[in-house]
């Protein structure tokens, strides 16, 4: 088993135009997207949303500027760490993710203990 | 006959110098075969890799003088396993690895067992789609074709230290992001599968691109596409797909004597049918006929019915426009890409007339502008019109964009006529 992040990358104009009654159905959403992981034989082991991309700022050799590390329309707004068999597995999962305004980038995570 | 049969039976060809053709027959049969095996036993594809390339490197300078030892796929994985072990020893970061291996004894049956071919898990593996197409390209023809680093480099046009490293980079992603050496089941098998076809597909027309081209080659990428086009359609004999590609290329490569001839390129039309290879067309419509009967239809199939066509004919003026185009017509239900779309145009001259070619050829200029076969289509459509000197600009700016020397003569020869 290996731990894969999917980082869920999303245009903020897809939630800021979001009626009031959408939010459950995006709740909704990734509860069925926890359950569907262990569904297929993975598991979740983390995961956060984050605060909109307008709170973000950047620091660089300690000089601090507001906004993204990387200014694009798609930004990083939450994450998930799964278990999986292998990267196909992996993909697998990945593809459950809730991501309607945008898509998700799939990582393996880096394991200390081997360095091979 | 297996192998040691095979050696007694040709005692005096195994002891005298072998040809590169020979060497490369050789080891494209071996190559996978021990990277696949040396995966397993190694767990690590990079260093299995690695060890079977040195291997074979020192198989290519001993056997070029020395000739084919009776049984190859033993030598050289005898010397991969030693590679391997030489390595693991040398390096500290491999040492605690090596206390986990299992006695190299135990992964003996290697060739010749019967067991499952574990050539197209690794072949499945080297194009998974989480790698780049150029890198799939190059690592399929390591670490399946068994070709060395500078032959990629020299067949594919490509500089070495590029090639090198898109390998590299492809191997540490198979083993740092955990992309499995298998066969895929299930609704993701289609896909993937296709994926691998391009891949031999790509590699086949590399090997156009270099044909004519005035380049160094030792070795050519058509013999290898083909070669792995028959393991994956034997080895998968219920995919359709994987029959109508090795019938797709069965058929062009029974062209290629009348293709190119003297280092000059023919067109389609204007190809001597004695020149083909009647036998290798007769395979390919077996083939092909095998593939329907699978009932499953796709575009490598289409492709290759396109080609079937065409194999039809006792001359250029022979050719069943009319099927060629309803076949273009069912293949871009599964390929809408402009290629397809272009060369459909030149059916569609045939059977609607040149202005309705001209006009499909028109609409796909913002995709194919900087592809030199699309102004020397539009150029051929702008001649049949009669529109002499737009035809002449258009074909003035496909010998501009072409890079192949033996293309660029035969756009020559057009200007000028």
């Amino acid at each position: 088993m290996s731990q894969y992040a999917i980082l869920i990358y999303e245009d903020p104009a897809y939630y800021e135009t979001l009626p009031p009654e959408g939010w459950g159905a995006v709740v909704e959403a990734h509860n069925e997207f926890t359950k569907g992981v262990v569904e297929h034989g993975g598991s979740i082991t983390g995961g956060e949303a984050l605060k909109p991309v307008t709170t973000a700022l950047t620091i660089k050799v300690g000089k601090v500027t507001d906004g993204p590390f990387v200014e694009s329309k798609e930004v990083l707004l939450g994450y998930y760490t799964v278990e999986a068999r292998d990267l196909d597995h992996a993909i697998e999962l990945a593809k459950l993710a809730p991501a309607t305004g945008g898509g998700v980038e799939l990582r393996p995570l880096h394991d200390p203990s081997s360095p091979l | 006959m297996d192998e040691t049969d095979a050696a007694a039976a040709e005692p005096r060809r195994t002891r005298a110098a072998a040809s590169d053709r020979l060497l490369a027959t050789v080891i494209r049969e071996e190559s996978a075969r021990i990277v696949a095996a040396l995966t397993r036993w190694l767990g690590s594809l990079d260093l299995a890799e690695e060890s079977a390339a040195e291997a074979i490197e020192e198989a290519v300078r001993q056997w070029r003088t020395r000739g084919v030892p009776p049984n190859p796929g033993a030598w050289l994985t005898q010397a991969a396993r030693h590679n391997a072990l030489d390595r693991l020893r040398r390096e500290k970061r491999y040492r605690e690895k090596l206390t986990l291996l299992a006695d190299p004894a135990e992964i003996e049956p290697l060739t010749g067992t019967g067991e499952v071919d574990e050539r197209l898990p690794l072949l499945f593996g080297c194009c998974h789609p989480a790698i780049s197409p150029d890198a799939q390209l190059a690592l399929t023809l390591r670490a399946i074709c068994g070709l060395t680093t500078p032959q990629i480099a020299r067949a594919t046009l490509t500089p070495e230290s590029t090639v090198a490293q898109r390998i590299v980079r492809a191997k540490r992603k198979i083993g740092a992001a955990g992309i499995p050496l298998r066969i895929p089941e299930g609704s993701e098998r289609a896909a993937r599968l296709d994926i691998v076809l391009t891949v031999v597909s790509v590699m086949y027309s590399e090997a156009h691109l270099v044909a004519g081209g005035d380049a160094g080659a030792d070795r050519d990428l058509a013999d290898d596409a083909l070669w792995l086009a028959r393991v994956v359609a034997l080895e998968l004999p219920r995919e359709a797909e994987a029959q109508g590609l090795l019938a797709l290329l069965l058929f062009h490569r029974a062209r290629e004597g009348a293709r190119a001839v003297d280092g000059e390129l023919v067109l389609l039309a204007d190809q001597d049918r004695s020149r083909w290879d009647r036998r290798m067309i007769a395979e390919a419509q077996v083939v092909l006929e095998k593939a329907a009967m699978l009932r499953r239809p796709g575009r490598w199939q289409l492709h290759a019915a396109i080609a079937a066509c065409h194999s039809d004919t006792r001359d250029g003026g022979d050719t069943d426009w009319l099927q060629v185009l309803t076949l273009y017509d069912m293949l871009l239900a599964y390929d809408r890409s402009p290629i397809v779309r272009l060369n459909r145009t030149v059916a569609l001259a045939e059977v609607d007339g040149p202005q309705a070619a001209l006009n499909e050829v028109d609409a796909l200029r913002p995709a194919l502008t900087g592809y030199h076969l699309w102004h020397a289509v539009r150029a051929r459509m702008l001649r049949l019109l009669g529109r002499r000197d737009e035809a002449m600009a258009a074909d003035l700016r496909a010998l501009e964009l072409t890079a192949n020397d033996a293309e660029r003569r035969l756009l020559e020869a057009r200007v000028q006529c």
